[in-house]
């Protein structure tokens, strides 16, 4: 899932501060389940922001919604009626649920109400880690189904650095070394002799390197 | 200590104490029971679990103009549903953090663990939150204008 992070309450403020009457829209998908954007989130920051500028004495009207997912046209149809009685919108939903409301309300200043930061998983309760570059090549079949183009901070396709330090990144000993972890995987696997196979040096041009991407499958297009 | 109002009427500062069914509101009613006194202005809501409680029932709260809220929990480790005052403090942790960022001052929110038989520890607890509204004023978002009179006081 795409995992964010809140941005803070000065920040919201100083977002809206031109604006007395705001829409604040949650995304009840990814990030709302990385607990950054959903319908509680919303109305956290919705309190919190209304006594921020209550307390500075410039009051604003906030309403608020939660849509199913900010990244489709179809569920942004929800948002026309509220949207309509504001002057400006504040998206927490991903960087994609931002742009999605801006071109659906071209008359509207929308606003990100959160810091999108990767593709990642849920490690444990409030712990999200990084799992995927969204590279456009995927190459975890060589791998054991560990990504080294994102968990590796050298990005190294053919053997560890050798820097690890007891199966710890040299780069940042918090993380572990994917290296180690492609070998522990590849071994319990069966697969070791994967290790043997010389992998080229990856096609960078399917990534985003060469601007935003787009995708258009013709069997399903209408 | 009587708190000013904007409009120049004094009042006494207005608590919230949530007091978990299992612990704290037994220890309310054995302070009643015991005829300790603690301030008038304190209302007691019952709830089911202080995990029960969400953020915004107490943010809202605040907006509304309450002075101050006590959050009281059953002692740790003690929770009747295993560990709903461990998930209650890390809310209350949280919103103190915007109390503070927001300027309204994170003193106003306290939690604290009791268990049902800590009744002059309930009342001891009232006092203390009470105090520190005092020292802080009443909430600025009770009446516009309210914190600059306050401050000239």
């Amino acid at each position: 899932m795409i995992v964010a992070s809140p941005k803070s309450i000065t920040e919201l403020k100083d977002l809206i501060a031109g604006h007395k009457k705001v829409l604040f829209v949650g995304c009840g998908t990814c990030v709302t389940v990385c607990l950054a954007g959903g319908e509680r989130e919303v109305s956290i920051s919705s309190y919190a922001v209304r006594m921020a500028r209550k307390l500075d004495h410039n009051p604003v009207e906030i309403t608020q919604i939660t849509i199913e997912r900010q990244c489709e046209n179809e569920f942004l149809k929800e948002l026309a009626e509220p949207a309509s009685k504001v002057e400006a919108i504040v998206s927490f939903g991903c960087g994609a649920g931002v742009q999605a409301i801006a071109e659906r309300f071209a008359d509207k200043p929308v606003y990100p109400g959160l810091n999108t930061q990767f593709l990642g998983v849920l490690e444990e309760q409030a712990v999200w880690t990084e799992k995927c570059l969204g590279c456009g090549d995927c190459m975890l079949a060589h791998f054991g189904g560990i990504c080294p183009v994102t968990r590796c901070a050298k990005r190294l396709l053919n053997g560890p650095c050798g820097g690890s330090l007891e199966s710890r990144c040299e780069v940042d000993p918090d993380r572990p070394c994917a290296w180690q972890l492609i070998y522990a995987r590849l071994k319990s696997i069966g697969q070791l002799d994967h290790l043997e196979i010389i992998v080229p040096p990856k096609d960078w041009s399917s990534a985003w390197y060469c601007g935003a991407r787009k995708i258009i499958r013709k069997d399903h297009k209408l | 200590m009587i708190l000013p109002e904007a409009d120049g009427i004094l009042r006494e500062p207005e608590i919230i104490a949530f007091c978990c069914n299992y612990c704290a509101h037994s220890a309310a009613a054995l302070a009643g029971s015991k005829r300790l006194q603690y301030p008038a202005g304190v209302r007691i809501i019952s709830t089911p679990c202080t995990g029960k409680l969400e953020m915004e029932h107490i943010l809202e709260a605040f907006e509304k103009g309450i002075d101050g809220i006590l959050i009281v929990g059953c002692l740790e480790g003690g929770c009747h549903f295993q560990e709903g005052n461990l998930r209650a403090r890390k809310r209350a942790d949280r919103i103190r953090s915007i109390l503070e960022e927001i300027g309204l001052g994170s003193e106003r929110l306290k939690m604290v663990n009791l268990s049902d038989a800590m009744a002059s520890a309930f009342v001891e607890h009232v006092r203390e939150i009470m105090e520190t509204v005092r020292a802080l004023g009443p909430n600025p978002l009770s009446v516009p204008g309210a914190k600059e009179r306050a401050g000239k006081l």
